[in-house]
């Protein structure tokens, strides 16, 4: 069991990170505003990020299980080491990071130590999806915004009742964003060690069965809401107070914009029924949180007034799409070569 | 959360409405109450200037409850800096009418006949620009699209004022039939303070622009 949990460390640390992190993304302004408190944003998002994992977490962490079929506990730790360090060594660095880009990264490190060949239709979707999801955002947060503008001006609503229904409305799609942040991104967290689940399936009662995978989903969504309660707080405050000065009105449409998006890039059953209906569905991946965010910003920003619009976040998205995952091949590439080669560990 | 429970919002939107009726009607007193001393009505001016008393010390207590419960509530954290200036702002109009009846009841200057008219205008002119940056308020709370058009009113009326409050200085002192120079400055006076009324709506009128601003989306 100990040794279990010391091989899921990486993971947890990873899934811990993600919850300090991208949990402000969800609730930075409201709680930076002060317009909800911050340990009702902590106990909603960590619950819906629990729920969203669990419930809605095996498309996109399958996609990144094709990419590298990583099927050696060790192996799998390392890769998450590999993708924690270079969150962690970017983020010291003031490099724009996403723990999706790392954990891609570092998937793909382990396919060059393994000489296994990486899956390229799934990296291809993985890159388009990195790519095409802050500009869908940046659509939605465009629309939204406009919508929001018109039913505001034309609807006499009380500046208190405003008030009122934002912080409703903040709840709300917070609670969503984190059903979607852990639906879309518990693979990150817990991907890698899909093939290798130490657990198995456990029945309680006739109504309950929750399958090897989903345990290790609960034990990722846990360890992002331990992110959330130990750290978040000054992310979000940060969030809030000093990068992008949103208002309550306007945050509410970012986090909607960027919470649709994650939860078309991880719902499987959204993808059963577009497909049904002959519609075009989304792949289900990993993408960005923060970077959607931006998207949404950007969105916002465009509809406010387009001449104020700040491009250059749109440059430090594109650096990470490229830093992120070179950084993480090269120290999940050195990580496996110590491990198996000081340790004696089998990690292919 | 205690701020999103519809109770405790609709209370806040009718001490605000209530707040904002208070000061709508010290303006519409003080015209009374000026038209009543220029007549001079006796009985019906100290009458204005009880009422005007009256309402002052209501403004007082709905804006001290207002703050409080804002504070206390958490309500509008955006704006409440906002709200609560914009509050405070307009709480002094009503100290202006309040004061400018209270003087008349103590100084009761001597309005020359041919002054009488320009008086009333003066005062009917600080009375719109009252209930125009009223109106300006309660728009900044539910149709910010229409704050520009009160605020605009506000100036063109204090304008007004400003040239009707000039024109009763010299006539005062151009004035023969007045012939102690105290009594030309004591009419100086009181046209100032009538005018004033004015005025204080129209800073309360262009700090209503800023937020209005700052508070479209």
């Amino acid at each position: 069991m100990i040794g279990t949990l010391f091989l899921l460390s990486s993971g947890l640390f990873l899934g811990w990170s993600l919850g300090a992190n991208d949990a402000a993304n969800i609730f930075g302004t409201a709680v930076g505003t002060r317009m909800i408190r911050f340990y009702m944003a902590a106990i909603i998002s960590s619950i819906f990020v629990i729920i969203g994992a669990i419930v809605s977490g095996a498309g996109a962490s399958h996609t990144l299980g094709k990419l590298g079929e990583v099927s050696a506990m060790s192996g799998a730790f390392t890769v998450a080491l590999g993708a924690a360090l270079t969150v962690l060594w970017m983020t010291h660095a003031k490099l724009p990071v996403s723990t999706s880009q790392a954990v891609v990264g570092a998937i793909i490190g382990w396919n060059f130590f393994a000489h296994s060949p990486a899956h390229l239709d799934s990296l291809r979707t993985i890159i388009g999806a990195w790519i095409f999801s802050p500009i869908l955002t940046a659509i939605f947060a465009f629309i939204f915004f406009q919508i929001i503008k018109l039913i505001v001006d034309n609807s006499r609503i009380h500046l208190i009742r405003l008030d009122s229904l934002t912080r409703w409305g903040l709840i709300i799609v917070g609670a969503f964003g984190a059903y979607s942040l852990g639906a879309n991104n518990i693979g990150n967290v817990m991907g890698v060690f899909v093939n290798s689940s130490p657990f198995h399936d456990i029945s309680i009662g006739s109504f309950l069965k929750l399958s090897s995978v989903q345990q290790l989903f609960l034990v990722g969504g846990i360890a992002i809401s331990v992110g959330i309660f130990t750290y978040s707080k000054r992310v979000m405050l940060t969030v809030g107070k000093s990068i992008f000065k949103l208002s309550p009105l306007t945050a509410f449409v970012a986090v909607l914009s960027s919470s649709i998006v994650l939860f078309l890039f991880a719902s499987q059953s959204l993808k059963t029924f577009l497909v049904s209906h002959g519609l075009p569905s989304f792949p289900l991946v990993p993408v960005s949180s923060s970077q959607s965010i931006v998207g949404a910003i950007i969105g916002i920003s465009l509809a406010k007034n387009p001449k104020n619009t700040n491009f250059r976040m749109l440059g430090k998205i594109s650096l990470g799409w490229i830093t992120t995952p070179i950084g993480a091949v090269i120290v999940t590439y050195i990580l496996l070569f110590f491990v198996q080669n000081v340790f004696g560990q089998t990690v292919t | 959360m205690k701020g999103i429970f519809t109770n405790k919002v609709k209370e806040m939107e009718a001490n605000i409405e209530a707040f904002l009726d208070t000061v709508c009607n010290a303006g519409l007193i003080l015209v009374g109450g000026v038209k009543a001393y220029i007549r001079k009505n006796k009985e019906r001016f100290e009458q204005c200037h009880k009422e005007i008393s009256i309402l002052e010390t209501k403004a007082d207590t709905l804006r001290r409850d207002i703050k409080q419960k804002l504070y206390y509530n958490m309500l509008i954290p955006e704006s409440r800096g906002d709200v609560l200036g914009l509050l405070e702002n307009i709480d002094t109009v009503v100290d202006i009418c309040e004061k400018v009846l209270e003087q008349l009841s103590i100084e009761q200057p001597i309005i020359p006949e041919y002054l009488e008219g320009d008086f009333i205008e003066l005062s009917e002119l600080s009375g719109k620009a009252v209930d125009s940056v009223v109106q300006g308020s309660r728009a900044f709370f539910t149709n910010i699209k229409m704050v520009n058009d009160f605020v605009n009113k506000v100036h063109f009326y204090e304008h007004e004022a400003d040239q009707v409050e000039k024109s009763i200085k010299r006539k005062a002192f151009a004035s023969n039939e007045i012939k102690q120079f105290s009594r030309k400055v004591h009419i100086r006076y009181f046209a100032e303070k009538v005018a004033l009324v004015s005025d204080v709506a129209e800073s309360v009128a262009e700090r209503l622009a800023v937020y209005a601003i700052k508070r479209r989306m």
